[in-house]
């Protein structure tokens, strides 16, 4: 079985996946891996895991100052491939994505990169800041590694583009609930279900819903139109603000999927 | 859709790294833009406000007593400074505002290091009654107070950004984030010849006016091309603006000069082309060229006492030039470019933007060395009056 098909598997097992973001390195190592351990414990279908960046241009302010302060502490895109193969020895079995932006990927090498990653244990990546179209060569290393390589839609994607990400797509297609940067919102956004709507007609695929959902109401509401829900800021910042973290990831994720 | 696109790269350089929401933006853009390019009553309206309003084109003027001091090739400085608005900025922000008000968008944001494009772009917006704001960095804003209180006197809103090295930047981080997020009524106005096709493209086509004029004058002043130009490069559009028009001429030599902050060896700097340790191919604010960056492909924080030059990466086409040979990159240091400006002032009159005196002080190293037949033109890319209380703090702890 290749990593990408224990992506797809599920979200056959899972409707709708619960599927988390971190960061890893956020506030330091040891306790990011121990925050992954205990959402996977909580019920986390798969995990998101943010690779941190200088410059995350996609990210809102939670997201932005869990990489600054992971990147004080020395994390580097090394370190969460090791960070994987560690989670993956400590027995966590759901699907991990490495989620960052390309700037570390091209610096670390981008074969190394893939080849690594894989040979840790993730299954697949998500590259915000790399559209299909600049993604030719890590695309073509991923399918060799059995990888997924995620892409995002928004909705303000034309059909057009709907058609050419839906068809490049592996593991899921995710879905940018509102066009805007990555934060907790109060209240989704009213053209969610139609925008839902226009890429299932385009694909059977898996579609994922992330950005701004952070309640419990928001994660069933989303659950109902796709099959993904993925929740960052909200956890980064629940974590952030709690003195035991792992304590407080364990009761965040139950509390939303229980 | 139209079926007509411009080349997205030069070389592998430049392209799209941006995420998904900007995409269809940029497609509209570039749209819009071709189609404007292509309409003689766009030119025709661009042409009028430079003319009319920006002052072109704007003088040649042959630098007598530095030439005469340095003893060696005949200076010419290209007076961007005499630019309404006192930069070459306008050039850019004039011919975006328009493009801006043909696509129906009624907000402008843009970024600003040494606040020229911000000042730039709060003039056009002033002037064509659309609402401005401007991302700037607080570090920027304390170094560059003056040009903070021109763009509000101008109706501009500048929003200081507080994330990372505080510097253009994070500014340009800012200013993408809130296109992201205001995608449908936003243009953002990137001022300078980089960030994500069609930018690099469109920022240079706007700038190129220099370098036409430039042609011009030499062939009516002296009857002949320039051999040598040389022009300062942050990201690098009055570089590239100047430059263009000469590329074909093998003859003519291109120098970019970077800002050399405390010294290469310092690590303190924004040269990009000098240091490989830090500045590698990558890809910052959407486009794949020269980027600082540390082994772990994190940006560095660049230093220089020009908040214009203060920048991690470079404009791809500059890139593709170094490349390619066509053009040669150099840098100077802080206290070489004070001294430059410094001279200038004393031989010429002429206080020059920081940015400027930068290619100025690469010029007097390089003026001495080469026959008086030599001709060079320096792009005086803008003027001074902004880093007085720069220079005069830099001064007196000296």
């Amino acid at each position: 079985m290749k990593p990408v098909d224990a992506i797809t598997q599920t979200f056959v097992r899972h409707k709708p996946a619960f599927m988390p973001y971190f960061t890893l390195g956020y506030p330091d190592y040891e306790t990011s891996l121990a925050v992954v351990e205990a959402c996977a414990a909580a019920g986390a279908h798969l995990m998101e895991l943010g690779v941190p960046f200088s410059d995350p241009l996609a990210d809102g302010p939670t997201i932005q100052q869990s990489m600054q302060v992971a990147l004080q502490g020395g994390m580097t895109l090394e370190k969460c491939i090791t960070a994987v193969a560690t989670l993956r020895a400590r027995q966590i079995t759901i699907p991990f994505m490495l989620m960052g932006y390309i700037n570390p990927i091209l610096a670390y090498g981008t074969a190394r990169f893939v080849q690594d990653a894989a040979q840790a244990g993730a299954n697949g990546l998500i590259v915000p800041d790399l559209p299909p179209e600049e993604a030719g060569e890590l695309e073509t290393l991923c399918q060799q590694h059995g990888l997924a390589l995620t892409y995002l839609l928004s909705p303000n994607s034309s059909n057009s583009r709907i058609k050419l990400v839906t068809r490049k797509t592996t593991g899921f297609t995710y879905l940018v609930s509102v066009t805007g940067i990555t934060g907790a919102r109060t209240a989704l956004p009213p053209e969610l279900g139609d925008f839902v709507q226009r890429v299932r007609a385009q694909t059977e695929g898996p579609l994922a819903v992330g950005f701004g959902i952070s309640t419990r109401e928001q994660v069933q509401a989303v659950g109902e139109l796709a099959d993904g829900v993925i929740v960052g800021s909200a956890l980064i910042r629940a974590v952030g603000d709690a003195t035991d973290k792992p304590g407080e990831a364990y009761r965040f994720v139950r509390e939303l999927v229980g | 859709m139209t079926t007509q696109t411009l080349p997205q790269k030069f070389g592998p350089y430049g392209g799209q790294f941006v995420p998904e929401t900007l995409m269809p933006a940029l497609a509209e853009l570039e749209e819009a833009y071709l189609a404007a390019r292509s309409d003689p009553g766009f030119q025709a309206e661009l042409d009028h406000l430079l003319r009319t309003y920006v002052g072109r084109p704007t003088p040649l003027s042959f630098a007598r007593r530095l030439t005469e001091k340095l003893g060696g090739a005949q200076i010419y400085l290209k007076r961007e400074d005499l630019a309404h608005s006192g930069a070459h900025k306008i050039n850019n922000a004039l011919g975006q505002v328009l493009l801006a008000k043909r696509m129906g968008k009624q907000r402008i944001i843009a970024e600003t290091g040494a606040g020229q494009h911000g000042v730039a772009t709060a003039t056009a917006c002033a002037l064509l009654g659309l609402d401005c704001v401007v991302y700037m960095g607080t570090v920027d804003m304390a170094r560059q107070a003056p040009n903070v209180f021109r763009m509000r006197l101008m109706g501009a809103e500048v929003r200081g950004v507080d994330s990372g090295s505080r510097t253009l930047k994070d500014a340009i981080n800012e200013a993408i984030r809130d296109w992201v997020t205001n995608i449908a009524d936003t243009y953002y106005l990137l001022g300078s010849a980089l960030g994500p096709h069609p930018y690099p493209t469109m920022v240079r086509d706007f700038q190129s006016v220099i370098g036409r004029e430039t042609r011009e004058q030499m062939q009516e002043t002296v009857g002949r091309l320039p051999d040598s130009i040389v022009a300062c490069v942050g990201g690098g559009s009055n570089a590239i603006g100047i430059f263009h028009a000469f590329v074909p001429d093998e003859q003519v030599d291109l120098i970019g000069v970077e800002a050399g902050g405390n010294g290469i060896p310092s690590g303190q700097h924004a040269a990009r082309f000098a240091d490989p340790q830090i500045g590698r191919p990558g890809v910052l604010h959407g486009c794949y060229t020269y980027v600082m960056q540390n082994a772990d492909g994190q940006i560095a924080l660049t230093h220089s006492i020009s908040a214009g030059l203060d920048y991690a990466a470079v404009g791809p086409e500059h890139t593709y030039l170094r490349e390619t040979e066509r053009a040669f990159y150099t840098a100077v240091t802080d206290d070489e470019a004070l001294a430059a400006f410094q001279t200038l002032c004393a031989q010429e009159g002429i206080i020059p933007a920081l940015e400027s005196a930068h290619a100025v002080a690469e010029a007097i190293r390089r003026a001495p060395t080469l026959p008086q037949e030599h001709i060079m033109v320096i792009n005086l890319s803008g003027r001074g009056d902004k880093d007085l209380d720069t220079v005069i703090s830099t001064l007196r702890q000296a």
